[in-house]
């Protein structure tokens, strides 16, 4: 094998080598760091783990909000209208956050209680995240969503 | 009438883009000169024709002609006329035509700004221009027509435009990003173009080395505008989220910068040829996808609008077509490619190398972290999604490797480096950075931390590096006349934008550990600690906007016994889409922002309020800045417009004696 050749070869299996490293540590931390997905229905029923980081998404039910007189701790109940969870959340809410309205909270469960530690709500009124349009798919309730909207 | 005949426009330029793309490659495999030279008008014309189009939508934008359904959908009669404009890019249709208008201005400054190319390469390059134009719009005539109108039933005034887009960021932001995104179209079209010539050389390098130097800095500016933006206006005070919708402009941008480097190694040394080809499918392919997946809606992110999934059918194919195409005639061309010359194992040739690895690493975990999602949900694994951790877990050591090339490879001669003396004075300001790196943190509010420790070693480190190797060829050339004579205007542009990285890092690394940051109940008297300040609560107000009502505060800032400074935080209501926007109250400074913002009415006159100071924010985007700038300086460099001159003087002999 001429040098040059060789020179290539030991480079390209260089870069495979260092790429396949790579690619295996990013793998791993994703698996790390992946928050699942779960509805009211699973967290109400108990399939969702106690006490482990996922993201539950779903409608601000109308009237179920009440704040702490004297901190910024909020309480308020998610539902896809099938089941209801009860989430707490000591912060400042995003804007576009109202009654009536889908969010998606990220936090921990512990005993019934959703212990939020963000709460997202999205930038056009109009849009509805994906997870909890798959909420109230999974109630059988999206038809209650789109026709008012 | 008016709207039609911007839509007329649209359909003339579509006609156009088949033409400048099919003319001069059939021109160019028949060997006609005469249609090989129809490319350049053809461009110009495109170009014109986009704008005719674009400016008719403008118009309808400024005369409020609510008729058209876009304009409708994102005006109001009470939007001040500078938003009337930036709306015109504020939602999908309308940033398409931006879009495409953008890729037609870049193939009218690429049949301005080649005359150093010999015509059959430029037309080439052209063409494939016009093919990209061809699918951008014909997703526009086909999926999302700007023109499309609300006849006979008009409204009478409009929606208003995304109160979040209501800011001036918003003016440059899209434009300068789809520059960017749009402009890596060019560094692919050349490749395609020397894949087509079959001419792989140096010479391509150093044509193609300048656009995509430049897409990079627009690229680059883009991003950080947009970062800027989402920190004062919607962030809360946060510059950047791995969003999906930043992810997909921060692989381009990582590819590129690849591309960039490797481009150098191309035209320097004719090494590289290969890889440089697939990094430059690669950079324009991802802006591809980015603009899949920010128009498409499959992925959940801050940014998502409502969107229509036929448009994301529609990108993924033009995608598929776009890789699939430029894959295959690579396969069928690279294979002649021969790779002239060795290198040593300690040359500039190898940092190069080693830096491409790892800045192609970086965009592949940004890129797997962004589709992974989606991964998943396809093999019905459920929704899931992947937060910051990972990415910062990826990016933070990958970056200090990356610092470490950044400070030897300028100071490494190409093919072999014979003299490792020459490095002494790096492991010299490694050890000063390294002592820096452990007083500094102590000094900054808020616990010790190592990531701030790391920071600024690395900052300190690249930035000494660089000062050292500037002195190093003040050295060389005897003084600094001489020696900015000779290297030339693309070591200039390399020194700024390597500092710039430097600077971006410190404030990153800065801001991420040592941010104060307070979220508390106040109503009107109360006072609040705030590192070395006193923020006071003093009163509250209603006031009218052109187009909103707001709640503003006023806060009282006191130093001690001195008053620093009264700050109004707003939260303002728009009246037509009634939708709620927090503008925050940003006291910028060099060393540190001080940032007020308004949560929400907690009753009895209390309000939820967000205090934070975030020291060294503005170096972030000061060093994106200094990134940006120091691609502009670069492509100035002479070599560029000695070609030129030399064609010039080349075509003057010829003419002369006929």
């Amino acid at each position: 094998m001429n040098p040059k050749r060789k020179q290539r070869l030991l480079i390209i299996l260089g870069m495979v080598f260092g790429l396949g490293i790579a690619v295996g540590l990013v793998m791993y931390a994703l698996s790390q760091n992946i928050n699942l997905f779960f509805t009211p229905t699973q967290i109400a029923t108990g399939t969702a783990p106690d006490d482990q980081f996922i993201r539950v998404g779903g409608m601000v039910r109308e009237g179920s909000m009440t704040r702490d007189p004297s901190s910024l701790q909020v309480a308020f109940d998610v539902t896809d209208f099938d089941h209801n969870v009860r989430v707490t959340y000591t912060g400042i809410l995003p804007d576009l956050f109202r009654e009536g309205q889908g969010v998606v909270v990220q936090g921990r469960v512990h005993n019934g209680l959703f212990a939020a530690t963000e709460v997202l709500a999205k930038h056009d009124e109009n849009y509805m995240p994906p997870e909890v349009t798959e909420a109230l798919k999974q109630s059988g309730q999206l038809d209650k969503i789109m026709g008012r909207n | 009438m008016f709207a039609e005949f911007g839509h007329f426009a649209l359909v003339t330029a579509f006609a156009i883009a088949i033409c400048q793309s099919v003319i001069p490659l059939y021109g160019y495999f028949t060997q006609q000169d005469t249609l090989i030279a129809t490319a350049k008008p053809l461009a110009l014309l495109q170009g014109f024709a986009l704008a005719v189009s674009f400016a008719v939508l403008m118009h309808g934008f400024l005369v409020h002609d609510f008729s058209i359904s876009y304009v409708a959908n994102n005006s109001n009669l009470y939007l001040p006329w500078y938003f009337r404009l930036s709306a015109v890019w504020g939602a999908h249709e309308g940033s398409l035509l931006l879009w495409a208008l953008i890729l037609a201005v870049w193939g009218v400054a690429v049949s301005l700004f080649s005359r150093g190319i010999p015509d059959e390469m430029a037309s080439l390059v052209l063409s494939v221009l016009g093919m990209i134009g061809i699918g951008f719009i014909a997703f526009m005539l086909f999926t999302s027509n700007p023109f499309e109108r609300l006849l006979p039933f008009a409204p009478a005034n409009g929606q208003d435009l995304n109160p979040l887009l209501q800011d001036p960021g918003l003016i440059f932001h899209p434009p300068m990003l789809y520059m960017g995104y749009v402009g890596l179209s060019v560094a692919y079209a050349f490749a395609m173009a020397a894949l087509i010539a079959g001419r792989l050389d140096a010479t391509w390098a150093r044509w193609s080395r300048p656009w995509t130097t430049i897409a990079w800095s627009f690229l680059t500016f883009g991003i950080a505008l947009g970062s800027w933006w989402a920190y004062y206006e919607l962030g809360w005070g946060g510059w950047w989220f791995w969003d999906p919708v930043e992810n997909a402009s921060l692989i381009p941008w990582l590819v590129a910068t690849a591309l960039m480097h490797s481009l150098a190694v191309t035209e320097k040394r004719g090494l590289f040829r290969s890889w440089t080809v697939l990094l430059a499918i690669a950079a324009f392919s991802l802006s591809l996808l980015g603009t899949f997946l920010v128009r498409s809606g499959v992925l959940t992110s801050v940014h998502a609008f409502a969107n229509d999934p036929e448009r994301g059918v529609f990108i993924l194919g033009f995608l598929i077509v776009v890789i699939g195409g430029s894959l295959t005639l690579y396969a069928i061309r690279a294979a002649a490619v021969s790779e002239p010359g060795r290198f040593g194992w300690l040359s500039r040739e190898s940092w190069l190398l080693f830096n491409n690895l790892i800045l192609t690493v970086m965009a592949i975990s940004v890129l797997l972290g962004t589709l992974y999602p989606l991964l998943v949900d396809s093999l019905g694994g459920g929704k899931v999604s992947v937060g910051p951790p990972f990415f910062n877990a990826v990016f933070v050591p990958l970056t200090a490797i990356l610092v470490s090339f950044m400070v030897f490879g300028p100071l490494t001669s190409w093919q072999q480096m014979k003299d490792t003396r020459q490095y002494r004075p790096l492991i010299v300001a490694g050890l000063v950075s390294v002592i820096a790196g452990l007083v500094w943190p102590t000094q900054m509010l808020g616990a010790y931390s190592i990531a701030s420790a790391l920071g600024t070693v690395l900052a300190l480190w690249l930035a000494l590096g660089t000062v050292i190797d500037i002195r190093q060829r003040i050295l060389e050339y005897g003084s600094v006349r001489v020696m900015s004579r000779k290297v030339g205007a693309g070591f200039f542009g390399m020194w700024t934008a390597h500092i710039g990285v430097a600077v971006t890092i410190f404030g990153v690394a800065m801001v991420e550990n040592h941010t104060e940051h307070r979220d508390l109940r106040m109503g009107p008297g109360d006072v609040q600690a705030l590192g070395p300040y006193e923020v006071r609560f003093i009163q509250l107000e209603k006031i009218q906007g052109p187009n909103y009502v707001a709640d503003r505060v006023t806060f009282e800032v006191w130093e001690g016994t001195r008053l620093y400074q009264a700050v109004m935080p707003e939260k303002r209501l728009y009246n037509a889409s009634q939708m709620v926007m927090t503008e925050a109250a940003i006291d910028p400074g060099f060393t540190r922002d001080l940032y007020i913002a308004l949560g929400e009415p907690l009753g009895d006159g209390d309000w939820a309020v967000r205090l934070s100071i975030k020291p060294f924010v503005d170096w972030i985007w000061a060093g994106s800045f200094l990134m940006g700038f120091g691609g502009i300086v670069a492509i100035t460099d002479r070599r560029y417009r000695r070609v030129r001159a030399r064609k010039a003087a080349l075509l003057e002999d010829r003419v002369a004696p006929a």
